[in-house]
Order: structure tokens, then C-alpha cells, then sequence
């Protein structure tokens, strides 16, 4: 048995940025200083959009809001909030 | 080459032996009466190891149509029923299942609506599911009903439209008729096992029914629309399928008796259509030239077949166990005038509306009636 007409069916797929470009909500961009950071990870932990890289601590800024509480929660202060041009 | 069996058996039980040889995987069921007959005996069957599906016990019909949705969104092949208030009560997921364009098959044993409360037969339930978007089938014996459940599986699944399958209380769910039992190999054949091309599937992750927008809003309206009245020409083609395997004929949209010559011809559903045939014999034998046209398949209304089928000149006598409020008479006569306006200006329409809540439909109680129509 074969479909005579293709079903249309309402059914999405999951792709990058289906939900939206979350990054352009923000007006602080939070940016890692090499230097100072010592890999603790805790910005991994704490980040609410899982934009962190757990091991290159890096941030994907397609996604990030700039909430600040990475920086906020960094403990050698190697992550500053720059203001969005 | 093992031949058909032939028992007495009800029309509820009927069902679920057709569940049973349609290889259904969930069964999700609350009772109502006089549904509970179906869900009791399919039940038996998945605990005593008759039919291997899952049955889901749930705490009431619109968590029940709500588990049919998911178990068919997970690619399941999946049977439900209900009656009256319960089909009701399924209202808004009856649309979930239609746009989602699930191919689940419910039966409805038509009941009247409350209030006052009544057990009996009348077409009110199914009827005013009318906008919902699923394909409706009505069924005049036991026989039928069996038969009209594995076709009913067949076109859902070619066309991902959800199928009812309405019969009457009591008179069909619950009366004993003579019922032949297809070789399970010949069911096999014409219902093939289902084959989804898409299913919710964590190896595949997808999400089902997103909020959308108008743009593509509408045409997924649109497509259900056009869709739902491309199924005639499958439930011709299961119709056909199905006697060329099991020999077994119930019609295909619609079911005529002694109509090609008729000059007055009865327009009904269900089991008071079969009576239907015994009034077109006492008329006949008064020199009447009468005939029956059984409506097999509600939605999509069958326009087409209808207009040809009726013969020049008729008085269609329309037999409605249904009020269509707001209106005077029933809901067929109107669906009936409104695809024989502009095409058959010679047919003359009339309408009673009878038999409501259970009241009993004699061959000769509608002969009279319909005796009485013609000098309206």
C-alpha cells in the first residue's frame, strides 16, 4: 500500500537555530581572559544556556544572552562583561 | 486453502474479533455503555494472550483518544471505542487526531446525547462530530461492522485520516447475527502490516504539532480538506479489495436495494436501514414502486455516487434518527439537499425525523411512514 497524496503532517525537526537566534537579545557580551582562567569549569556549570564549552571555555555567541553569571560565578575573575556595540 | 468459519456472534463482539485480526498494537479503553462490550472482550484478548497488543486502562475518553494520538504518533496501529457522551467527550482530541493526520480507528455504538439520559440508539453522537476531519463510516448488520473495521484500518493508513466506525446500540451491538470469519491469512493479505513513514522516534528526534504560523497554518488545513475527500475513491478500492478476498460485499459509500426502477426511494444509516429493506418489500407488494439507498459512508459525504445513483424523477423519503437543531428535521436531509442543489432539480426531497433515544423502527411502522410522506 502506497500513500496517494503525501501526508502533510505537522512535524518538526530539531536543527541549530530552529528555536531563534538567541544571542541578539543581548547587550553585555561576556568575554574569557586565557590568562586568569584556571578550567575550573564552574562557568560550564552555572551557564542556564549550555553555551559554554566544558574543556576550551569558550562561548557560543549565537545563543548567549549575556546574563552575566558566568562572571559573576568565575572565583579568579577572568571573565568581563563587555557592553555590545 | 482453509476456509471461512461462520459463528453467532454480537456486533460489539464482531469488533473485537476484527480488532483481533487486524494485529492492532494498543488498545486504550474506557467503558460506556453500550461500548464496554468491545473494550471487555478485546481486554480478554490481550490478557489471555489472543491478540499481542498493549491495553491502556485510562480515567476517561478524552485521556483516551489522548494515548490513541501518542500510541499512533509513535507508529502503533491503534484502536479505540466509545459511544454517546464519551465520543463527546473526545471532541477536542478528535481534531488533534485528524490534523495530526493519524490513521487511528475508533468505533462510536451510537447512543443518544444527554439530557435526559438515555441508553438507546440515535445517530446524534457521530453526527455532530461532522467538523472534526475524521471519515465516517455507518454500518447496518454485524457482518458489516466486522468487515467495515479492516477496511476502515486499510484507508486510514493509506491516507493518515483517523476512521470512525459507527453502529447502533443494542439493536447491533448487542443482538446475535450470523457472522463469517475470514481465514486469518486472507485478512493478512488485504491489511498489510502498518508501515508509518514517520513516527515519533528518540533515534530520530522530531517534534510533533509545533505552534505554527498562518502561512503554514492554512495549508495544512487545506491538505486535510482535499485530502479527506480524496479517500473516496480508497474506500471504493477497499471495498472491492475486500470481496475480491473474502467474497463479502456491504457496498462501498453507499448500499442500494431495488432502486434502479424506484420511484420512491428511503434514505437512511445504520440498522434501521436494514430494516429499510423489509418496508421496501411491503411497499412493493402494495404496488408501490419503492427502493432503499443506504448512506454507507457519512463523511465524505458521497456526492457523486449519490447524484448518479438516484433515478429520474424521485421522491427521496429521508429517514433521520438525528435532530439537526436550529433546522427544522434531521441533519441528512439537509446534507442531502445541499449536494442535490443545482444538479437535480427533478428529485424531491422529504424528511421525518424518527426512532430517537431507541424508539423502535418496525418494517411496517416505516412503511406507513413513508406511505404517508408520499401525499405530504
Amino acid at each position: 500500500m502506497k500513500s496517494v497524496t503525501k501526508a502533510y503532517r505537522p512535524i518538526s525537526w530539531p536543527m541549530k537555530g530552529s528555536g531563534g537566534d538567541t544571542g541578539s537579545w543581548r547587550s553585555h557580551r561576556p568575554v574569557v581572559d586565557t590568562k586568569k582562567c584556571s578550567k575550573c569549569q564552574l562557568c560550564w556549570v552555572y551557564c542556564p544556556e549550555a553555551v559554554i564549552d566544558r574543556h576550551e571555555i569558550t562561548i557560543d555567541y549565537r545563543y548567549c544572552k549575556g546574563c552575566g553569571v558566568c562572571a559573576k560565578e568565575c572565583p579568579t575573575g577572568a571573565i568581563s562583561m563587555e557592553k555590545e556595540e | 486453502m482453509k476456509e471461512a468459519r461462520v459463528i453467532m456472534d454480537t456486533g460489539a463482539h464482531a469488533a473485537a474479533l476484527a480488532v483481533k485480526s487486524a494485529r492492532v498494537d494498543v488498545v486504550p479503553g474506557y467503558p460506556i455503555t453500550p461500548q464496554s462490550s468491545i473494550m471487555e472482550a478485546v481486554a480478554a484478548m490481550v490478557e489471555n494472550g489472543e491478540l499481542d497488543a498493549r491495553f491502556i486502562p485510562v480515567e476517561g475518553e478524552h485521556s483516551t483518544l489522548a494515548a490513541a494520538v501518542a500510541a499512533a504518533a509513535a507508529g502503533a496501529r491503534v484502536f479505540t471505542a466509545t459511544s454517546s457522551n464519551g465520543l463527546l467527550y473526545m471532541h477536542e482530541v478528535l481534531h488533534m487526531a485528524a490534523g495530526g493526520r493519524l490513521p487511528v480507528v475508533m468505533c462510536n455504538v451510537n447512543r443518544g446525547i444527554f439530557a435526559p439520559w438515555t441508553l438507546w440508539a440515535d445517530q446524534q453522537d457521530s453526527f455532530a462530530q461532522r467538523d472534526t476531519g475524521w471519515i465516517q463510516y455507518h454500518c447496518s448488520s454485524n457482518q458489516e461492522v466486522f468487515n467495515t473495521i479492516l477496511q476502515a484500518f486499510r484507508v486510514a493508513e493509506q491516507i493518515n485520516i483517523p476512521v470512525m466506525v459507527n453502529f447502533d446500540g443494542f439493536t447491533i451491538s448487542h443482538c446475535l447475527m450470523p457472522l463469517t470469519l475470514p481465514p486469518q491469512e486472507d485478512i493478512d493479505r488485504f491489511l498489510p502490516p502498518h508501515k508509518p513513514e514517520w513516527r515519533l522516534d528518540p533515534a530520530h528526534p522530531s517534534s510533533f504539532s509545533n505552534v505554527t504560523n498562518a502561512a503554514e497554518y492554512a495549508p495544512f488545513r487545506q491538505m486535510l480538506s482535499s485530502d479527506i475527500m480524496a479517500s473516496i475513491p480508497l474506500v471504493k478500492q477497499a471495498a472491492q479489495e475486500y470481496k475480491d478476498i473474502t467474497g463479502m460485499w456491504d457496498g462501498d459509500t453507499i448500499d442500494a436495494y431495488r432502486l434502479e426502477d424506484a420511484e420512491v426511494v428511503a434514505f437512511a444509516v445504520n440498522s434501521m436501514a436494514a430494516e429499510l429493506r423489509l418496508s421496501i418489500d411491503i411497499l412493493r407488494e402494495q404496488g408501490i414502486k419503492a427502493g432503499l439507498l443506504r448512506l454507507r459512508l457519512y463523511l465524505p459525504f458521497p456526492a457523486d455516487d449519490i447524484v448518479s445513483a438516484l433515478p429520474q424523477n424521485a421522491q427521496v423519503m429521508v429517514l433521520d434518527r438525528n435532530y439537526n437543531f436550529g433546522h427544522p428535521g434531521g441533519i441528512l436531509a439537509a446534507e442531502l439537499k445541499s449536494v442535490l442543489f443545482g444538479r437535480r432539480s427533478d428529485i424531491t426531497v422529504k424528511n421525518r425525523v424518527m426512532g430517537i433515544g431507541g424508539v423502535d423502527l418496525t418494517r411496517r411502522y416505516m412503511a406507513a411512514e413513508i406511505r404517508a410522506m408520499m401525499d405530504e
